[in-house]
């Protein structure tokens, strides 16, 4: 059981389809613990279905996902909703309860799966808001908040049990450059104060790169290529090349498959 | 916190509000207020013809409501109309040569039963399963007007 | 001509497919009783806004709805010369149909259509997923607690509508145009039976809560999460719940007043 020791997350041969459409086709991958992983890929390649997959939300066509020793997959619900209490996830949106204000946000899963006094889960929730800095906007309801800083309450609430791992859905997508910062800063100090395990799924390559220990790029259902950031930078393959510099065209067609462009225009006129 | 405790009042009120309007139907609207629906005995009347006599009809005594008709059922044999009525259990003073009749309140009305209460000869009074012996049917409109019609023609 | 089958068969794969996840939404909704009996302050929270919120459109139509009766009803009987049986009138057809059917299409309109709205957004906020990961069932957080405010609030807005009716009939017939008072009473009194008509339109009123609420929930949580899902989900609770409110009362009417 070594290797459950070393990684809190293995993925072995998952396959998974959405209609005729396969999303994943033989994905295998291991997150080791204390590290942050980055899973990049394409707009549309299923990485948050990736995050669903390991969240147990959704159930694979065949594989396994093993997390901190458990095949995810084959528990009953209430061994999953167990489970689930060890993993955050950070939505891209947030997934705030627009009907709280951002104390009971962070306070909800303290309330619901403890039964500590209310001072205590006060102080709790007090010290989670503090380590993203936003404690003093704890009266605030989420229709106040802007994009940043509904994401930062959104992990002090997935922070809030304490959990193994945290994966983080998108982080940087439509963020202004300083609430990106401060998502990047932080994203790495609680990997490092908390001792956790990170998953980013992500497509911006900068901030991911800065702060990931190891990379996976997965495209067309199947892992590209994967290695830590400068290893990737340097390797040769043109895909990996357009992907991280954002070449316009390169293997990935500038053009979506069609016909023969002269003879698809030429069509018309006979 | 405040706000949730307006929140309380309000479906409280809103709670009230509603069971008082369904008590409001049960006392003001419905026969629950007049007539209570509790204890009460089934007596039997054998008619020649019940006419428009039906389930839920009322049963007076000298005007006043003691209870209903609960089911109205031919006898096979003798092609009787079988009328069984539930009274208040508070009326256990009817004598049992009472008599039932059929009547019409006004001329477009319902049918009701009215109970004439007899001498008392034999000092028993109605009670469950009783039968009513003394009985007198239902006047039915077309049949009188006929028979006038009749009488007038034969003078 | 194949491609009409093809379409009857893929309706017909689709309805049969929303029955059974409906059936399960419901069985799912229904084992979060316990859930919420725990949490009695979810449940009030929905009260209010499924049950408070309705009431001022509930009353109001109710006191219109009443008063029409009054008049119409008036005109009608005036020509049998049978104005004393207006109580009567007004009463039976708002306890035994107005009150129950109108109070569940305004339901509908006002909490349903709200409710559908509102767990939509959610889905499409990733809230209930949200939700999932933190390991509390949405289903029974959400969708139970409002389900059963739907089924407690819709007999008590029924009753209220109902008797605001009666009070509006009783103001246009006997302070308007007239009827003895005492008659408007008596009449009505002697022929509205407490369980038979009042008992009846309750049921009425709960299944029609019931059914207008689930409706509502389980279009909301099977929506697409798309704004334009949302949208053509809400549609749907509306025209779903007219159906289901006026098709179940021939059923029902069928079954209890049909001797």
């Amino acid at each position: 059981m070594s290797n459950n020791e070393q990684n809190i997350v293995s993925i072995r041969n998952l396959c998974f389809s959405r209609g005729a459409r396969k999303i994943f086709d033989g994905v295998s991958l291991e997150i080791p613990r204390g590290k942050i992983t980055a899973i990049m890929g394409p707009s549309g390649t299923g990485k948050t279905t990736l995050l669903k997959l390991i969240g147990g939300q959704l159930r694979p066509a065949s594989g396994q996902v093993i997390f901190d020793g458990s095949d995810v997959h084959s528990l009953s619900t209430r061994e999953l909703f167990n489970l689930r209490k060890k993993m955050g996830m950070l939505f891209q949106s947030g997934a705030l309860l627009t009907d709280m204000n951002v104390f009971d946000n962070v306070a909800f899963p303290l309330r619901e799966h403890t039964r500590l006094p209310e001072p205590l889960i006060r102080s709790l929730v007090l010290i989670k808001l503090q380590a993203v800095g936003l404690r003093g906007a704890r009266m605030l309801m989420p229709n106040e908040l802007s994009g940043g800083m509904a994401r930062r309450v959104a992990l002090a609430r997935a922070i809030a049990l304490d959990p193994l791992m945290i994966m983080y859905d998108e982080p940087f997508t439509g963020q202004d450059p300083i609430s990106m910062g401060v998502l990047v800063h932080l994203i790495k100090s609680l990997n490092q104060i908390l001792g956790l395990t990170s998953i980013i799924v992500s497509h911006d390559v900068r901030e991911t790169a800065e702060i990931a220990d190891y990379i996976y790029l997965l495209a067309d259902g199947k892992i590209i290529a994967q290695g830590a950031p400068r290893e990737l930078e340097q390797s040769d393959s043109a895909w990996v090349q357009q992907f991280l510099h954002g070449y316009a065209d390169g293997p990935v067609h500038f053009h979506y498959s069609a016909d023969e462009y002269f003879a698809d225009l030429l069509s018309g006129v006979n | 916190m405040q706000h949730s405790k307006i929140q309380d009042t309000l479906v409280g009120l809103f709670v009230a509000a509603g069971i008082a309007a369904l008590f409001y139907q049960a006392l003001q609207v419905s026969n629950l207020g007049t007539y209570t629906s509790g204890e009460t005995f089934t007596v039997s009347a054998r008619f020649q013809n019940s006419g428009g006599l039906k389930v839920k009809s009322p049963v007076s005594v000298a005007g006043v409501k003691i209870g209903r008709v609960s089911s109205i059922s031919l006898d096979k044999e003798t092609l009787e109309s079988v009328v069984e009525m539930k009274i208040d259990s508070k009326y256990n003073n009817l004598p049992d040569d009472s008599d039932a009749s059929i009547y019409t309140s006004g001329l477009l009305g319902e049918q009701y039963i009215s109970i004439d209460p007899g001498p008392g000869l034999s000092g028993a009074f109605l009670k469950n399963n009783s039968k009513i012996e003394n009985v007198s049917s239902a006047i039915i409109l077309e049949e009188m007007i006929g028979k006038f019609l009749l009488n007038k023609a034969n003078q | 001509m194949l491609n009409f089958f093809t379409e009857l068969g893929s309706a017909t794969r689709e309805a049969f497919g929303k029955i059974g996840r409906g059936t399960f939404f419901l069985l799912h909704a229904l084992s979060g009783f316990g859930y919420v009996g725990l949490r009695p302050r979810l449940l009030l929270k929905q009260m209010y806004s499924v049950g408070v919120l309705s009431f001022l459109i509930i009353s109001i139509s109710g006191l219109f709805v009443g008063m029409v009766l009054g008049l119409q009803g008036f005109y009608i009987l005036s020509d049998f010369g049978a104005e004393e049986s207006l109580g009567v009138m007004v009463a039976a057809s708002l306890v035994r149909e107005l009150g129950p059917v109108v109070s569940a299409l305004l339901f509908a309109g006002r909490a349903g259509s709200a409710l559908t709205a509102e767990i939509g957004l959610m889905k499409a906020t990733e809230q209930l997923s949200g939700m999932e990961m933190m390991a509390v069932d949405p289903v029974k957080r959400i969708i139970t607690p409002r389900f059963l405010a739907g089924l407690i609030c819709m007999p008590l807005l029924a009753a209220l509508f109902s008797a605001i009716g009666v009070m509006g009939g009783h103001m246009i017939g006997v302070g308007m145009l007239g009827v003895d008072d005492g008659s408007f009473w008596s009449q009505m009194q002697s022929s509205i039976d407490f369980r038979h008509d009042i008992i009846n339109g309750m049921i009425k009123s709960l299944v029609f809560g019931f059914s207008a609420t689930l409706i509502a929930l389980f279009e909301g949580y099977d929506c697409l999460p798309t704004s334009e899902g949302v949208s053509r989900a809400t549609t749907r609770t509306v025209v779903n719940s007219a159906f289901a409110v006026l098709g179940l009362d021939f059923i029902l009417t069928a079954l209890m007043f049909g001797d």
